[in-house]
């Protein structure tokens, strides 16, 4: 295991700090102690077989699984509890609820809402979690949809759009909570190879922008072109975590290797 | 090869054994209706007498509004029994399903006989405040339940008990994914509930509740059985005294037919309203 400190982007607090994080299905083990590190502002691309546990540390993250050892926080707050004293309280709904508004989220299969446009998509959230005016939340959903290219489409409900259109709208709505942290699991491994390339590139646009992002992600390009970290999972632990070129070009594992030769 | 169209004749399929057949029941049907007709009991001119008299109108509204007083209140206690059996706290999961229990497991029939003799198990109906013995409310159970409450009470506790479940498999149809993006979205789950997980489990929700609508709307006709005001107690209360049974039934049936007519046309507009955005839900 290794903790990963190699970031330059700042010296403050992390922005995602696990420590020996543990995650058990009844008897199986799924995470077997994470230890993970991700300043603010840094892309961190999470690497690994199937199966190795990167969906489910990244539900832990915004709390959609909760850990069953270790410590994990995001900006300073544990994830799912309140430190009073010497006591941890576990978080009400309400408060996980609270917590998750400032992490985005971006799924393998998009999840986006069937019943409600583009644009009905991108608002829902800012209307009534975060009780925006409608007019503020249009104009700005707009310009989110504008900015992952999609302005035309607002009106036309997800059934109608292309996986890649419909992953991007995915991201926007979740750019619309301005989020501290955003999560992607594998955003481009239910699309078709030619729309690839539209749903990366609206990634890097965000990473230039100075995002904090953790993609789990098969596409090793965009891993070695935009990543600041780079972190090999496999059997519920961090095998090798580094610098894309150190872990990519050079990786120091056998299971890296192994599995570098695989995909690439 | 080539082939001249001109001069090629197509020869579609002869359907003779499709035409055979809807010839015997085109045939059998007027046999029926001429029947039905040529019958000395069937006494057009009674029907047309009956069709519109005042109490058999009265009828109609009391079986309309009982229908959708009963839906509209099965419908808000089968969303309540439905969240509550898919919650979290096993007491309010085994309340839920004992409830569905007994009141899918008798006879709708049976639960409307015993809430008009409701007075006969609880003959007063009191509510005091507790400790103090101070009575807020104290009255005979056969004045407050009359015919009527009786008949919306056991119509609207039965069709919670059918709307409930409706409404779980409605709800447990919604992709886990929607109600995790929702989330991850830092709504809460009753937002989520009534923004993401209700209005994509109507698409499944409404063609069976239409059916229940419609089912209830026939359904009612039993609350005659405890004088219930509606349509059957009207055509009944006529026939006990002038024997013209076959007569006043075809009234009752002519009415039933039109209103379940009704009923059916708002069921496609709904279904096509929920349907938006789903590939097989007509507008788009
Ligand atoms: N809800 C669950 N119940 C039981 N086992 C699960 C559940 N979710 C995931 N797992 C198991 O946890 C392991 C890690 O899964 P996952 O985090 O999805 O891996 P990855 O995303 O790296 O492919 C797998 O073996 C998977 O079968
Ligand atoms: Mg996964």
């Amino acid at each position: 295991m290794t903790v990963t400190e190699q970031t330059p982007v700042t010296a403050t607090r992390p922005m995602v700090r696990a420590q020996d994080v543990v995650k058990r299905y009844g008897p199986i083990e799924v995470l077997k102690g994470i230890d993970l590190s991700v300043a603010p502002g840094e892309v961190s691309c999470l690497l690994g077989p199937s199966g190795s546990g990167k969906s489910t540390f990244l539900r832990c993250i915004n709390h959609l699984e909760r850990i069953d050892g270790g410590q994990l926080s995001v900006d300073g707050e544990l994830v799912g509890y309140r430190r009073h004293g010497e006591k941890l309280y576990e978080l009400k709904a309400r408060e996980v609820a609270r917590r998750r508004r400032d992490i985005g989220m971006v799924f393998q299969r998009f999840n986006l809402f069937p019943h409600l446009t583009a644009l009905g998509n991108v608002i829902e959230a800012p209307i009534r979690v975060l009780g925006t005016p409608r007019d503020k939340a249009r104009a700005e959903a707009l310009r989110l949809l504008d900015r992952v290219g999609l302005a035309e489409k607002a009106g036309n409900y997800p059934g109608q759009l292309s996986g890649g259109q419909q992953q991007r709208v995915a991201i926007a709505r979740a750019l619309a909570m301005h989020p501290k942290l955003m999560l992607f699991d594998e955003p481009t491994s239910a699309l078709d190879p030619e729309l690839v390339g539209e749903v990366l590139d609206v990634m890097k646009g965000l990473a230039a922008d100075g995002m904090t992002m953790i993609v789990v992600t098969h596409e090793m390009g965009f891993a070695r072109e935009v990543a600041d970290s780079v972190a090999f999972l496999d059997g519920g632990v961090v095998v090798e975590a580094g610098p894309p070129d150190e872990v990519l070009g050079n990786p120091r594992h056998d299971r890296t290797r192994a599995f570098l030769d695989k995909v690439l | 090869m080539t082939t001249d169209t001109d001069t090629v004749r197509v020869v579609p399929v002869r359907h003779y054994g499709r035409w055979a057949t809807a010839l015997l029941v085109v045939g059998l049907a007027a046999l029926f209706l001429r029947a039905l007709f040529d019958s000395p009991n069937l006494e057009p001119g009674t029907i047309r007498e009956y069709l519109f008299k005042d109490y058999v109108l009265d009828g109609v509204v009391t079986t309309l509004w009982l229908t959708l007083l009963a839906m509209v209140l099965g419908t808000v206690g089968g969303v309540l029994l439905a969240v509550m059996r898919l919650s979290a706290n096993p007491v309010l999961r085994g309340v839920s399903w004992a409830f569905i229990w007994v009141f899918r497991g008798t006879p709708l029939l049976v639960q409307i006989i015993f809430f008009g003799f409701l007075g006969a198990l609880f003959p007063r109906l009191t509510l005091t405040v507790p400790f103090t013995g101070t009575i807020l409310f104290d009255k005979p159970t056969s004045v407050v339940v009359t015919g009527t409450v009786a008949a919306v009470l056991a119509l609207s506790l039965n069709e919670m008990a059918y709307a409930a479940e409706v409404i779980r498999g409605g709800i447990l149809a919604v992709d886990d994914g929607q109600t995790e993006a929702a989330a991850a979205l830092g709504m809460s789950p009753a937002l989520t509930l009534r923004r993401v997980v209700l209005p994509q489990a109507m698409r499944v929700i409404i063609p069976p509740m239409g059916n229940e609508t419609i089912t209830m709307l026939k359904s009612t006709a039993l609350v005659s059985i405890i004088a219930g005001r509606d349509l059957m107690t009207a055509v009944q209360t006529v026939y006990q005294n002038n024997y013209k049974v076959i007569p006043l039934l075809f009234v009752a049936a002519i009415w039933y037919l039109a209103l379940v007519s009704l009923l059916s046309a708002g069921q496609w507009l709904i279904e096509r309203r929920f349907g938006r955005g789903f590939a097989r839900g007509g507008v788009r």
